[in-house]
């Protein structure tokens, strides 16, 4: 058989991952169905598979993260095959095969947030949430703490370059982040 | 010049729906809708691609077919255009390459194929791709026919810039049954893709990942496992697809290719045999739009084994008395034999069963050697079964279609054959090309019944092991011959391999056997080939008149309307 691990099965694989018990486990529902369908009835007749994408937001929402269950119903939900929505899976860093923590903090990596100090505020963020940043990896793009309260991820623009550092917590946007205002939005977001 | 006068060249190829196109400084005519890729390869200016393949939907994402493009100048309000003394407008060339295979020809229109934007383009695309390329070619079983290997050579710099490392990918990874995958030798064409998708509709394969790290795959759990999958190795154009049973059993520089035809069902898939010295190491299909377009099933292209197996009989047998062991025999001692034997059995007791796997040339001579003995009952073995839809057709038969034409049998023959044997009206068999203990519903207790059975076969069989000559003939890759599909077609066989061992062309051994018998016709007598016997046909066969074997072509020639159609080919001409 295979001469290294065989990178097909991770397609598939489950990554445990401190953050589950703070969403619900992918189940479907009428309502979540429902919701899908109309995310389909927005393309042309014979191009649910356009579908892909949004749905896998709509997961992602919902669930965290999309598991190999989710991708099985996608591409049903899409007529489309599980091959091409795991392609689409994989292609986005931002759409994550690993649950992540509570609260989702994305730190901005482009030019004017590093230069303003990005870089720093996200070896600072991690100290406070308590992720390990040797955790983090191409591979792994996502830190998660411990007690699954907290994951963060550098992404590549938050579109507010004029104001870096940039910062994303959830769907909130902090702007012009310093070492302050990191306690402030931790201390905002902890409960 | 003045222009009013003349009939401008495109108005000339407009009245003939054609559109003129120029072509390395040379102007051409094609008809509209003509991919660029397609036009300058059929006019000699080599156009490379990785992704593009005329039967595939188009992907465009290679890029290794860019050409350089210029069109005439657009006209500014009641601007007349100019033309130069032929009558064509000036050309404008775009400052950038534009992809050959995604466009198609316009009136007017220039191409470049040389020149430096083009040679600046390939080697640019070669040098991506060979990046993260492991550059292992002396131990990759693609190497020789390799078209990462090829353009590399043609296009490419011979030397690296790449410092960095190269990403590691999955290595020999077990796709499904029959094909494997280095992901690391892949280009990325996404060929293999569209074919499971498109031809085969079973969406097995996709791109995973991303940029330098994306990666052909299954899902977990599914596997390339469809009755087709090996043509995806076919249309790798690289390393990275290959064949289970054929990968490092020979380079592919040693092996020899005959065109030939699949005989396995009444389609009659175009092949090409791959075989080196005496051995045949793989088949694969051989593109012909009206049979097989570029395809065929895998259980057909694996079916070859037998042909270099042990099985397989070297020498003719005999056996001299009832009871007595079979022992081998030498050709002259051994026809001289039947013959004598088949002259005391009495014509009305004796009947022949021939094979629908036989050729045209060979069906032809088993009627004159019926006729010579006298023999009026004759049948064939039909392998009616389920086409799949797609190339397989519902006739298990390779040559129905000519064995009706020849043998013109009545349709209880077979039937009246095997009762007769099991009443004993029938004390004399001549079994040729059919193992009659498998489908022909002859028991062995019932052959024995037999005062006499003579067999002609390539292979042991349950016949062989109880006939009293064994005539050991030769398989499709071994002898020239034709065939006609169910859809009417005629097609050649074409000679691989000499006959293994002391085999025969089973065309010969009937010939001479006919002769031993006493005919006198010169005709018969004077063949050299099976390839001549195309040319007495046509003279007696309607359907076959003014056929030679050189007329025939590798593409074979419709020449029956059957009324049958192939599934895969109905598709594939219909979404034209
Ligand atoms: S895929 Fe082609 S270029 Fe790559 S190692 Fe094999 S033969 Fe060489
Ligand atoms: S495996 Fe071969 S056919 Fe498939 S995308 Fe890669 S290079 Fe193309």
């Amino acid at each position: 058989m295979s001469d290294t691990s065989n990178p097909i099965e991770a397609l598939a694989a489950h990554h445990d991952s401190p953050g589950e018990p703070f969403y619900p486990k992918f189940a479907t529902s009428p309502k979540l169905i429902k919701e899908a369908k109309k995310l389909v009835a927005l393309y042309p007749e014979g191009k649910a598979q356009s579908a892909v994408l949004p749905i896998i937001h709509l997961v992602q929402k919902q669930f965290g993260f999309i598991s190999d269950e989710s991708q099985q119903w996608i591409a049903e939900m899409c007529k489309s095959s599980v091959i091409h929505v795991a392609g689409v899976v994989s292609f986005y860093p931002g759409i994550h095969r690993k649950c992540p923590g509570k609260n989702h903090v994305r730190v901005c990596r482009t030019l004017s947030c590093a230069l303003g100090g990005g870089e720093e505020m996200f070896a600072l963020l991690c100290d406070k949430m308590g992720i390990d940043t040797k955790s983090m990896s191409d591979d792994e793009p996502v830190g998660i703490s411990a007690d699954g309260i907290w994951s963060i991820e550098a992404v590549e623009c938050l579109a507010n370059c004029g104001f870096g550092p940039n910062v994303m917590v959830n769907d909130k946007l902090y702007s012009q982040v310093g070492e302050a205002k990191i306690d402030e939005i931790i201390a905002a977001h902890s409960n | 010049m003045s222009t009013t006068s003349t009939i401008l060249p495109k108005d000339e190829a407009a009245a003939q729906g054609e559109l003129n196109v120029q072509i390395n400084g040379t102007w051409h005519r094609f008809a509209p809708g003509t991919r660029i890729a397609d036009a300058c390869n059929t006019v000699g200016a080599h156009v490379p691609c990785f992704c593009y393949h005329p039967k595939l939907a188009i992907a465009g994402s290679c890029r290794m077919c860019l050409v350089e493009q210029g069109m005439p100048p657009r006209l500014a309000p009641g601007q007349e255009p100019s033309y130069d003394a032929q009558g064509y407008q000036p050309l404008q060339w775009m400052p950038r390459a534009i992809i050959a295979c995604a466009n198609t020809v316009s009136e007017n229109m220039g191409i470049r194929t040389t020149g430096n934007i083009t040679a600046e383009a390939r080697r640019g695309v070669l040098e991506f791709l060979l990046s993260n390329h492991p550059l292992d070619c002396p131990i990759c079983d693609q190497a020789g026919e390799c078209k990462l290997q090829e353009y590399s050579s043609d296009y490419g710099s011979g030397t690296s810039r790449f410092q960095e490392e190269k990403t590691k990918k999955g290595k020999n990874i077990d796709l499904g049954p029959r094909v494997n995958l280095d992901q690391e030798r892949c280009v990325l064409c996404h060929r293999c893709v569209r074919f499971m998708r498109d031809i085969v509709g079973e969406e097995v394969l996709g791109a995973v990942g991303r940029g330098s790290n994306c990666a052909i795959s299954c899902y977990p759990g599914l596997k390339l496992d469809s009755n087709y999958s090996l043509n995806t190795v076919d249309l790798c154009p690289v390393g990275a697809l290959t064949s289970k049973d054929f990968r490092f059993k020979m380079r592919v520089w040693f092996l020899k290719s005959t065109p030939s035809i699949d005989v396995n069902c009444g389609t009659g898939s175009n092949i090409s045999i791959w075989s080196r010295e005496q051995e045949i190491y793989r088949l694969t299909p051989r593109q012909n739009d009206q049979v097989n377009s570029c395809w065929m099933p895998d259980s057909h292209r694996l079916n070859y084994k037998y042909i270099n197996a042990e099985e397989r009989i070297l020498n003719p047998t005999v056996r001299t008395d009832i009871g007595a062991p079979q022992r081998e025999s030498t050709w002259d001692a051994c026809l001289k034999l039947s013959a004598e034997q088949l002259q005391k059995c009495e014509a009305s007791k004796t009947a022949i069963i021939v094979s629908a796997r036989m050729t045209n040339e060979e069906l032809y001579l088993v009627r004159a050697l019926a006729k010579q003995l006298g023999i009026k009952e004759i049948a064939s073995v039909s392998r009616k079964g389920k086409s799949d839809g797609m190339l397989i057709s519902a006739d298990g038969n390779p040559n129905t279609t000519g064995e009706q034409m020849i043998i013109a049998e009545k349709a209880t023959a077979l039937e009246g054959i095997c009762s007769g044997i099991k009443s004993g009206r029938i004390t004399a068999l001549l079994a040729l090309g059919e193992d009659i203990t498998a489908e022909a519903g002859l028991s062995a207790d019932n052959i024995k019944n037999l005062d006499y059975l003579l067999t002609l076969a390539h292979s042991k069989n349950g016949t062989t092991e109880l006939a009293d000559v064994t005539l050991p003939g030769v398989t499709f890759a071994e002898k020239y011959g034709t065939m006609i599909n169910v859809t009417g077609r005629i097609q050649r066989l074409n000679q691989a391999i000499e006959p293994i061992g002391n085999s025969r062309d089973d065309w010969s051994i009937l010939r001479d056997l006919i002769i031993l018998l006493g005919s006198e016709d010169e005709k018969l007598a004077a063949l050299k080939s099976a390839r001549d016997l195309v040319t007495i046909m046509a003279d007696e066969f309607a359907a076959m008149a003014g056929l030679t074997w050189g007329s025939i072509g590798n593409d074979g020639k419709a020449i029956i309307s059957t009324g049958v159609t192939i599934p895969l080919i109905e598709r594939e001409q219909a979404s034209k």
